[in-house]
């Protein structure tokens, strides 16, 4: 019944030699020097449940009270979940262990799920006021099978409205709080579950990317963001941004987590249309222990440093610790080559003019005649125009005016469709980098978590701060963002983060890769601040 | 002179166009149509009265409709009857409490997809096929996006630049009693879409109602070339769909429940004129009558505003007919062309069709009317019934079942189209609720030919065998029906009439001859009309000038 990540898949002889990098950091070590490995919260709460030595109610407990102390500074949480519900979940796991019943491979763990994906049971605001207090009457694909596989939803985490930002400062409820430095932004648009997973209120926690809406957070926080390739999780009941580049991805503390929770949401649904039908590969196997590694355990990989995301733009402390995962992925076997992607910085306006065009339609059943807020009017168009003015919020009606606009007669040849054929030379280009390496590499963010507020007046800072994940998108491929060391700034130092860009659906090689230098990266540990008394992995 | 008149009677602009229209074309439906509704005896007097002193000047009407030419094609929306929607498993029944057939879905809340039908496709195919059209290998589905409360998603889905069928026409044989003859119109593309739902407006109209049964139903939009030049051509080419989607079993192609909808686009041009003119649209055309009266209404009003001079407010806009007043009146103005934002639906795949996929359906297309009404004709079949027949599909299967194992096939016909037909008619019952069987029709099509039963008697059995069914021959036993043909039998029979009725024997050779149908009559009485008649009278006159 335990898990296979238990089981080693290279069965030779556990090395002495095992590469490690040393943590770098251009400020005090956020916490111990020596910081083991982060483990699989997943992996742990099941080895625990089935042998007994706690019950799924005192770690439900347990978590729950660090998300009532830690809440006040962070607002990670829009809704979270009655204690009761929650624990009443936990017992029924207890029940079934107990009497030997079967329970799922995410039994007793605990997620936060982002408000734009939809939950039968909660409300689902997608963070605008025009959402206010809508409970969807069903629940999203991939929460039903979370739930399906023993997972308790604590609760729906805050997001900018829609999804469109890239601090969840465009929240219509709430501001986050970085876990790392509370006057800093989590990152966007999935801050909520960044922030949340960071602060270990929850152990994994869903997020959407549709230009990078889990990856900049998860670099942001310090986490595990993993995005999946397009079609691999079902979009249905996520609540649509941008149609063609919204994916459901994964946070988690450690890669074992985001891969598991992958693992467990991926797979062909019937009700959408765009999902795949391949088959899920076991990402858990995956996994090989640390103290099964031979020396040099990705010998023969080839990794392809994007030119483009290292040069002018991006913060030179990125750009450092960006270079220093390079080398340690260098030492661990790995051939490195830097690649060039000349149609790299077209990514971003083609994103935005595709992202917007496609939002302008996706919010149109935003009427106020069904559902939502309805604002009363004499005719017809007051009652529209009111509802939509005031639910909505200011960055929200911007990205709808955009869109409009670009797909207006006389305008779409010009933007939506060079957009288009821009987006076709990205993907070949990319095909193209990936036919020659087994994984790309650059920076998740050009810098690290900024201040509230920083950008807030700045939509085109904001905008440019997607460079690095944008492109991803538009292609359609699976990328792992993870930390790979910290800069000055905040209490104890700012996380950096790292991306490794996969063919598609090569989620496996992306998560055995990134589980090998999360294990062997020595001397960082991702705990931030605000819990790093009370917690010990 | 023309001019003066028409303004002079301007007031009652419809009435004058109504009559014009009729008196070009069915002068006497017109008095049925307007008796129809209700009018006082006193108003129909006066209408006549009107219509006699209009006649002149409908006479000049028609003088100056000869100088115009009216273009006109058809939008046609046509409900596919798929048991469940388009994009989502909800069945779609009409006439539904309002609201009782939605899901998340269809009712486009937050975060539900839609994931196509594929009956959709094979629907489309199918009618593509059978429109002669191009089929598209590769086509998509595209967002058309307007508000509207019966749209929940404020958009449709649709099909813009690639539609999965195109450039295709239709066979149409026009009705004999409109001059008859065969046309060809051209079809520009047939798309898929879906419905929208529909607004109940309250009584006092302080507030609407959206029942959205309908919204995600699929449509299969037809459009034509601008082929038609006539109320009646566009009528019959509405007619022919109905009948190409019936007789493919992709609609039930009914107009009252709106499963057919056309929507007409008219302009008209003096003859000789390249370009066309001010295109007008026509919508709520709820039967083929309407389609033809509204566009020949149309025609009319156009025609009279170009001769007077006033082309300019011949305007492009989307007209209403109004079935009670019998007229077009403007509903919307249009406002040079509408942005709908078309762009590719990113939620759904592309459309990818095989030639093995196309070719299995092409194959298995039914015998579609055109080709059953060339296949009748060879048949020896006069237009006529060729047109009665294969007009319901399942009155021509019906026929095609009788002739097949070897009926008499222009006594089938007569049949199917008088005695039959008739009693549909009374008892308000299609072809398929009679209990008669093609097999026992063809029997008693034979009985007859054979000599066994008489005609009379054997559309006595008809009768039967629609209400009750049974066979032929089992109610020629039961009732005792068999002709008698044996002369030996006849004439002990005619001789016992004779020797019953010495008077009127004594009459009949004293010169009344007419006293024959009296003995007829008594020998048929006293056979139960079984006497075979010819053998019958051929006896009985020997008899009756035998001795005289």
């Amino acid at each position: 019944m335990l898990s296979s990540a238990q089981t080693p898949r290279l069965l030779r002889s556990p090395t002495t030699t095992t590469t490690t990098l040393k943590c770098l950091h251009s400020s005090p070590v956020p916490a111990s020097a020596t910081a083991p490995p982060p483990p699989s919260q997943i992996l742990t709460t099941r080895k625990s449940l089935v042998s007994r030595q706690t019950s799924a109610v005192d770690i439900a407990k347990s978590f729950l009270d660090r998300l009532r102390r830690t809440e006040p500074h962070l607002n990670s949480f829009l809704h979270v979940s009655p204690d009761e519900a929650i624990l009443k979940q936990a017992e029924e796991l207890d029940n079934k262990i107990k009497n030997n019943d079967a329970v799922g491979p995410l039994a007793g763990v605990l997620v936060g799920v982002k408000d734009n994906i939809c939950t039968y049971d909660m409300p689902s605001t997608a963070g605008s006021r025009l959402l206010e207090n809508y409970w969807p009457p069903f629940d999203a694909t991939a929460v039903r099978k979370l739930r399906e596989s023993g997972a308790i939803v604590v609760g729906k985490t805050n997001l900018d409205e829609f999804g469109m930002g890239s601090t969840t400062e465009g929240s219509g409820y709430q501001v986050t709080a970085n876990p790392w430095d509370l006057s800093r932004v989590p990152g966007g648009s999935s801050g909520g579950s960044a922030a949340a997973v960071s602060a270990r209120q929850c152990m994994v926690a869903l997020g959407s990317d549709t230009g990078g809406s889990v990856r900049q957070p998860a670099s942001f926080c310090g986490v595990v963001g993993l995005k999946p390739t397009y079609g691999r999780v079902s979009r249905y009941g996520l609540v649509a941004y941008a149609s063609s580049l919204d994916v459901i991805g994964c946070f988690g503390s450690s890669v074992a987590d985001a891969g598991i929770l992958l693992n467990s949401i991926s797979g062909h649904d019937k009700f959408d249309a765009t999902s795949s039908k391949r088959e899920v590969p076991d990402y858990q196997s995956q996994f090989v222990a640390i103290d099964y590694l031979e020396s040099k355990p990705l010998k023969g990989l080839r990794v392809g440093v994007i030119r483009e995301t290292l040069e002018n733009g991006v913060d030179s402390e990125v750009i450092s610790s960006v270079r220093s995962a390079v080398s340690h992925l260098e030492e661990l076997g790995c051939s490195v080559m830097e690649v060039s992607l000349p149609s790299f910085s077209l990514g971003l306006p083609a994103y935005y003019i595709l992202a917007l065009s496609e939002s302008s339609s996706n919010l149109s059943r935003y009427d106020g005649v069904r559902y939502g807020k309805q604002v009363p009017g004499d005719e017809l168009n007051s009652l529209y125009g009111d509802s939509r003015a005031q639910g909505f919020g200011s960055e929200v009606k911007m990205r709808i005016l955009m869109g409009t606009y670009a797909l207006s007669a006389g305008y779409y040849d010009a933007y939506y469709k060079r957009a288009q054929q821009v987006r076709t030379i990205i993907r070949n280009s990319f095909k193209e980098a990936l036919d020659k390496n087994d994984i790309l590499i650059s920076p998740a963010a050009p810098s690290v978590a900024y201040k509230i507020g920083e950008k807030k007046n700045d939509p085109l800072a904001m905008y440019a701060g997607d460079i690095m994940t944008v492109n991803v998108n538009l292609a359609g491929l699976p990328a792992l963002v993870l930390p790979c060391g910290f800069v000055e700034g905040g209490a104890g130092g700012l996380p950096v983060g790292f991306q490794m860009i996969g063919a598609a659906f090569d989620e496996e090689k992306l998560l055995k890769i990134g589980h090998i230098f999360e294990q062997t990266l020595q001397g960082c540990s991702f705990i931030p601040p605000v819990i790093a008394d009370e917690w010990t992995s | 002179m023309a001019l003066t008149l028409f303004r002079g009677l301007q007031s009652n602009s419809f009435r004058l166009y109504s009559s014009v229209y009729v008196s070009r074309k069915h002068g006497v439906l017109y008095c049925s149509m307007r008796s129809a509704e209700g009018q006082t005896a006193t108003q129909e007097k006066q209408q006549t009265q009107l219509k006699a002193s209009l006649k002149k000047e409908s006479t000049k009407f028609e003088e100056l409709l000869k100088n115009y030419e009216a273009v006109i094609g058809i939008e046609t929306h046509v409900q596919l009857s798929t048991h469940t929607k388009a994009f989502c498993s909800c069945p779609y029944n009409y006439g539904a409490q309002p609201n009782t057939s939605i899901c998340p879905i269809c009712m486009g809340l937050p975060g539900a997809l839609p994931v196509l039908n594929s009956k959709v496709i094979e629907y489309a195919v199918k009618v593509g096929l059978a429109l002669n059209c191009k089929l598209s290998l590769s086509s998509k589905f595209d967002r058309k996006q307007y508000f509207y409360p019966d749209l929940p998603k404020g958009y449709q889905i649709s099909q813009f630049d690639i539609p999965i069928a195109s450039g295709g026409y239709l066979d149409v044989d026009l009705p004999l009693e409109f001059g008859g003859g065969h046309r060809k119109f051209g079809i520009t593309r047939v798309h898929m879409e879906e419905d929208a739902g529909k607004l109940l407006h309250t009584g006092n109209g302080s507030f609407s109602q959206v029942d959205l049964n309908r919204a995600g139903v699929p449509l299969l939009e037809i459009v034509s070339e601008p082929d038609m030049r006539t109320g009646i051509e566009a009528a019959e080419y509405a007619a022919e769909l109905q009948r190409l989607v019936r007789y493919l079993g992709v609609s039930n192609g009914n107009m009252q429940e709106g499963s057919l909808r056309c929507d007409v686009n008219i302009s008209i041009r003096p003859i000789g004129q390249l370009e066309f003119g001010t295109k007008v649209e026509i919508k709520n055309l709820n039967s083929f009558s309407s389609v033809s009266r509204a566009i020949d209404f149309e025609i009319s009003r156009q025609v009279l505003l170009h001769s007077q001079g006033q082309a300019n407010q011949i305007v492009q806009e989307t007209r209403l007919w109004e079935e009670g007043a019998q007229k077009t009146v403007t509903m919307r103005k249009k406002e040079g062309l509408a942005d709908y934002r078309y762009f590719p639906e990113p939620d759904l795949p592309g459309v990818a069709l095989s030639e093995e996929y196309i070719n299995g359906i092409h194959d298995s297309l039914p015998e579609l009317p055109e080709m059953k009404r060339r296949r009748y004709e060879k048949l020896g079949l006069s237009m006529q019934d060729v047109l009665f027949l294969a007009n319901d599909i399942n009155v021509a299967a019906f026929f095609d079942a009788t002739i097949g194992p070897g009926a008499d096939v222009k006594l089938a016909a007569n049949w199917i189209m008088g005695d039959i037909a008739a009693y549909m008619k009374n008892e308000k019952l299609s072809i398929n609720d009679i209990k008669l069987t093609p097999k026992e029709l063809g029997e008693l099509i034979a009985s007859i030919k054979g000599g066994t039963i008489s005609g009379k008697i054997g559309k006595e059995i008809l009768f039967e065998l629609m209400a009750k069914g049974g066979t032929v021959e089992g109610l020629i036993k039961e009732k005792d029906l068999v002709q008698i043909v044996d002369p030996a039998e006849i004439e002990k029979i005619v001789d016992k009439v004779l020797a019953a009725n010495p008077k009127q024997l004594e009459q009949y050779r004293g010169g009344k001859t007419k006293l024959q149908g009296f003995f007829a009559g008594q020998i048929m009485r006293e056979t139960k009309g079984k006497a075979n008649p010819g053998l019958l009278n051929k006896i009985l006159l020997e008899k009756l000038n035998a001795k005289s």
